[in-house]
């Protein structure tokens, strides 16, 4: 008996995979006529937000409902579930995808990039495998498309077919599926085995079932098998990644992929672990250490990088480190911080590959040393980056502020004082590496002539204004976010 | 009726069907001959195995004689599994050959060649069929003897060292199984399974029954081609015809296998096999250094045929190392792995085989580019490779995962461990050649290069959406597997 509200959900969980794959069939239908595919493109972007959307209307009633839709191995099927992460992490996937297809499209037209059908093919693939695992409702599906991401990436990563692409991108595979492999399934099947269950439950599935020092291990395993989390030492591939065009840096290395990551972190956390178990058994500690380091690591590796994009990958690491942290953490505050920062974060970083790659495409330049007073010929772009800059750095009233709010208040209530100083450590670093930029871009003289330098296409500041906007307004709708994020059953 | 005959049709018809074959004119005859018949072959083993699922094993006596005397067939659950296996692949292949074929071997030989083919293919289904020792040495002779032929057929000329090399290490394994078969029969009395299985008890003490058991392990692992006893198999995958090395390559080691299970634990017994003689100590080191070693010897070659027959000496190594966990669930990961790795490696061997068949060699730098100009033969290598890689929602993955879950239950963390590392060398090799076909730029002469045929093409999208199945509904192989575990272990 399905009544009417779960058939409603099953739909707008299948459309929300079937609408991303079927414009990648359409698209590779019309391959031939440019101007098609990318209005296909924007298409399947608009009608994946118009899904999601539908899905968050349904309201609270249907959370946790699972949907199962085929027994893979013994009784484990493929299933879906909503529920408030899944929920805000789909919202955020899907929503940036929207403004990244128009930003992607002027772009790839601005630089003159080949193989467009391919590239926004796989685009739509890489969406259809993080709606797959924002619902997924066991650790095996969640698995499954967590692989699917990796192998749809990957030519995105090797677009340009240089040997430089190609070198980055077997980086870039040969680590995530390294990890995933190594670790992600030994840690899935270990926990099939010794519990019996792969299902995200409310308040974890492990409890009683492993002594505390196989929980540790368990949940480092975890933590490290999910390399999209990029935890120091296997955060190599998201540099490497920066060879592919800046549209898939800035959708996918800054918000799908890696949220991707720390998304399934936090999800393992809350419905594997149970905050309580951990905070009890202490079980996230060595976690907590790794992910404070890698979060001052990164910044001080950031500081040193002069490639732009790099030094944007370097900072995605160690704001990424922050989510991670805030789930090891295990406080019902940090895990609040957790979530919100993965929405603020994303917008933030996406903004800043979004300026990067304007700036590329206006001067060809890549170097952080080469963009003084650039900022006076590209005033929009720079502004944007500017906006961004400051609400990663998390200063009100700019969206930022409010997720490291709770992520420092988190630590505070974990009662680890060392961590909330870490995190204003680390703030601190984030300003050394992401303000000099902007002041050196609005103050500085052009080092030489640059006549012939101006503002990028329209289709590309527009969507970089666009997220700068949202970052300024999150800080006044968040609350929204927050409200809707106490519906997490953490217990 | 008919039906109760299937057992002895299933070999007879292609045994009677190969000398018929020599005899047909210079055309196509042969080949829709040889086609129609394996099919035919296929249709009678799936009637076997529905007889097979309805009423338990079947036993049939050859002209009614009854059974220390006559010859009689035991066909089981494992036996009708690997029946159907070994005919559909048959059935496939020689479906994809003609084309293959009318390229790689002159004209005359056709005719033989369809014929060496039916015998060899004879020689596999009566192994699995016979449940007398002794019959099994013949049919094992059968087909080695027509595989010899088979791979001498090769266009390059290395394939007749490759072919004599095969014949001398292929003559030693038979031998030695001869020679095991000879010790049981002077022990016991007799060559049937099912008495041999009864009356082995009585004499197990004996130092030759023992002698007759290491002969057995060395003869069936040269035939299954274990390290350190794989050297013949990597020359003669790469240097026989294609239709050859995919026939080979998915069925031969599965037989290979399958003697093994029927050896060990149908005659000598669990316990015997097992407890007594530690067979598992033997093929628990061997198989983890044919995964590794192979694997890695696998990322260096520079013909792509060769690389995949490497993978195939490390995929053995995931089935014998089921065995080797010496519990019913490394038997189950065995038997799927084994079913499974059939129609990848398949599918993998059939690509080459359409490679081959436009830009005449396998050479991995000779790949470059081939993306553009044949995308349907490249994207099934793409996910045949991700299956033997066991990326999910492949058969590969599912393989992994039962294997995996049996060395937990043995609570040895290290060898699930190096399987999974053994998996990521996978993904080297098979990513160099992903690579050379998506991201090299193709070479100039190949410019008018198309897609392989379409006959091709089905056949090898028919394996590749096999292992897509089993991979997504996978309840019956693992069904079946349990099922043919539970057997073989009473």
């Amino acid at each position: 008996m399905i009544s009417e509200a779960n058939h409603d959900l099953q739909m707008a969980i299948y459309a929300s995979m079937l609408v991303p794959i079927a414009g990648a069939l359409l698209i590779f239908l019309c391959a031939r006529f440019r101007g098609l595919i990318e209005l296909v493109f924007v298409g399947t972007a608009l009608c994946l937000l118009g899904v999601t959307i539908s899905i968050v209307n349904l309201g609270a009633d249907i959370f946790h409902q699972s949907i199962s839709l085929i027994n893979i191995i013994g009784s484990i099927p493929i299933a879906f579930h909503v529920e408030p992460l899944g929920i805000l992490f789909a919202c955020v996937a899907s929503g940036l995808w929207l403004i990244t297809t128009i930003y992607a499209i002027g772009y790839m037209n601005a630089n003159k990039e080949k193989h467009l059908a391919r590239f926004y093919m796989c685009f739509c693939l890489a969406m259809a495998a993080v709606m797959g695992i924002a619902y997924s409702a066991n650790l095996l599906t969640l698995f499954i498309f967590y692989e699917i991401l990796t192998l749809s990436t990957y030519p995105l990563v090797a677009h340009k077919g240089t040997e430089s692409a190609k070198q980055g991108a077997r980086t870039y595979l040969g680590i995530l599926i390294s990890t995933s492999i190594g670790f992600l399934l030994i840690a899935i099947i270990w926990t099939w085995f010794s519990v019996g269950t792969l299902d995200f439950s409310v308040g974890g599935i492990v409890e009683d079932k492993l002594p505390n020092n196989l929980l540790m291990l368990l949940f480092a395993l975890y933590a490290f098998g999910i390399g999209k989390a990029a935890l120091m030492p296997f955060h190599r591939w998201l540099p490497s990644a920066m060879v592919a065009p800046t549209p898939v840096s800035a959708l996918l290395h800054a918000v799908a992929v890696v949220k991707a990551g720390v998304f399934c972190v936090l999800k393992i956390t809350v419905y594997i672990f149970g905050i309580d178990l951990l905070d009890t058994t202490g079980a996230n500690s060595p976690i907590i250490w790794v992910a404070t380091a890698t979060m001052l690591l990164a910044s001080l590796v950031a500081l040193q990088q002069n490639n732009l994009k790099a030094r944007l990958a370097y900072s995605t690491i160690s704001q990424l480190a922050y989510i991670v942290l805030g789930a090891a953490l295990a406080t019902s505050t940090s895990i609040m911080g957790s979530s919100l920062h993965l929405a603020t974060h994303a917008v933030g970083k996406i903004t800043l590959f979004f300026c990067a790659g304007a700036i590329y495409t206006a001067t060809k330049k890549t170097l952080v040393s080469e963009l003084n007073g650039l900022g006076r010929i590209m005033p929009f772009t720079f502004t944007a980056y500017t906006i961004a800059a400051i609400s990663i750095i998390g200063l009100p009233p700019l969206a930022g502020s409010w997720s490291k709010w709770f992520l420092v208040d988190g630590a505070i209530t974990a009662d680890r004082l060392i961590i909330a100083i870490a995190f204003l450590v680390s703030t601190l670093l984030n300003i050394m590496y992401l303000l000099p930029i902007a002041i050196n871009g609005f103050m500085s003289k052009p080092a030489y002539h640059s006549g012939t330098i101006q503002e990028a296409p329209f289709a590309i500041v527009m969507p970089s204004c666009i997220t700068a906007g949202l970052c300024l307004a999150l800080f006044f709708l968040l609350s929204y976010v927050y409200d809707f994020l106490l519906l997490l059953p953490l217990r | 009726m008919i039906g109760s005959h299937y057992p002895i049709l299933q070999v007879v018809v292609p045994l009677v069907a190969a000398p018929l074959c020599s005899l047909l004119p210079k055309s196509k005859l042969p080949w829709l001959f040889a086609t129609v018949i394996s099919w035919l072959t296929f249709a009678i083993s799936l009637a076997l195995l529905v007889q097979v699922k309805n009423s338990g094993a079947l036993i049939y006596e050859l002209g009614d004689w009854p059974a220390p005397w006559g010859i009689q067939y035991y066909i089981d659950t494992i036996g009708a599994f690997v029946l159907v296996l070994v005919s559909l692949i048959a059935s496939i292949t020689l479906l994809a050959s003609r084309e293959l074929i009318e390229k790689e071997i002159a004209q005359e030989k056709h005719a033989l060649f369809y014929t060496a083919f039916l015998l060899c293919y004879t020689g596999l289904l009566g192994i699995v069929a016979t449940g007398d020792a002794f019959n099994v040495f013949v049919f094992l002779e059968i087909s080695s003897i027509s595989s010899y032929a088979l791979i001498a057929m090769g266009e390059n000329r290395k394939a007749l060292t490759a072919s004599y090399e095969y014949l001398i290490m292929g003559t030693i394994g038979a031998t030695f199984i001869l020679i095991g078969i000879g010790l049981l029969y002077m022990q016991t009395g007799t060559l049937n399974m099912l008495d041999l299985k009864q009356r082995i008890h009585e004499v197990d003490g004996f130092r030759s029954v023992h002698a007759a058991f290491a002969f057995f392990t060395v003869g069936i692992c040269l035939k299954l081609a274990l390290f350190p006893l794989h050297h013949w198999l990597p020359n003669a995958y790469a240097y026989a015809p294609s239709a050859v090395s995919i026939f080979l390559a998915a069925t031969a080691t599965k037989v290979a296998l399958y003697l093994l299970y029927r050896v060990f634990y149908t005659i000598f017994g669990f316990e015997f096999s097992f407890d007594t003689l530690h067979l598992g100590y033997i093929l628990l080191p061997l198989s983890i250094i044919a995964m590794v070693i192979s694997s890695f010897t696998a990322i260096f070659q520079l013909g792509v045929k060769r690389l995949l027959a490497y993978s195939s000496l490390g995929q053995i190594g995931y089935m014998t190392l089921g065995i080797a966990l010496e519990t019913k669930a490394g038997l189950i990961a065995s038997i799927i792995h084994l079913f499974n790795h059939a129609f990848i490696k398949g599918a993998l061997f059939m690509c080459m085989a359409c490679l081959l068949s436009r830009l005449h060699s396998t050479r991995i730098t000779d790949l470059a580019g081939a993306a553009q100009h044949m995308p349907w033969t490249c994207a099934a290598f793409v996910t045949a490779g991700l299956a033997l890689i066991g990326v999910p929602l492949t058969s590969g993955f599912i393989s992994k995962w039962y294997l995996v879950l049996a060395i937990l239950e043995k609570d040895w963390w290290w060898l699930a461990v190096i399987v999974l590392f053994t998996s990521l060398l996978s993904v080297v090799y098979i990513w160099r050649v992903i690579e050379q076909m998506y991201l090299r730029e193709a070479n100039s002469h190949s410019a008018n290069i198309k897609e392989a045929s379409p006959i091709l093409l089905i056949c090898t999208w028919l394996m590749v959406i096999m292992t897509i199945y089993f991979g997504i509904d996978n309840s019956y192989p693992v069904n079946m597997a349990t099922h043919a575990a539970e057997a073989l272990l009473k």
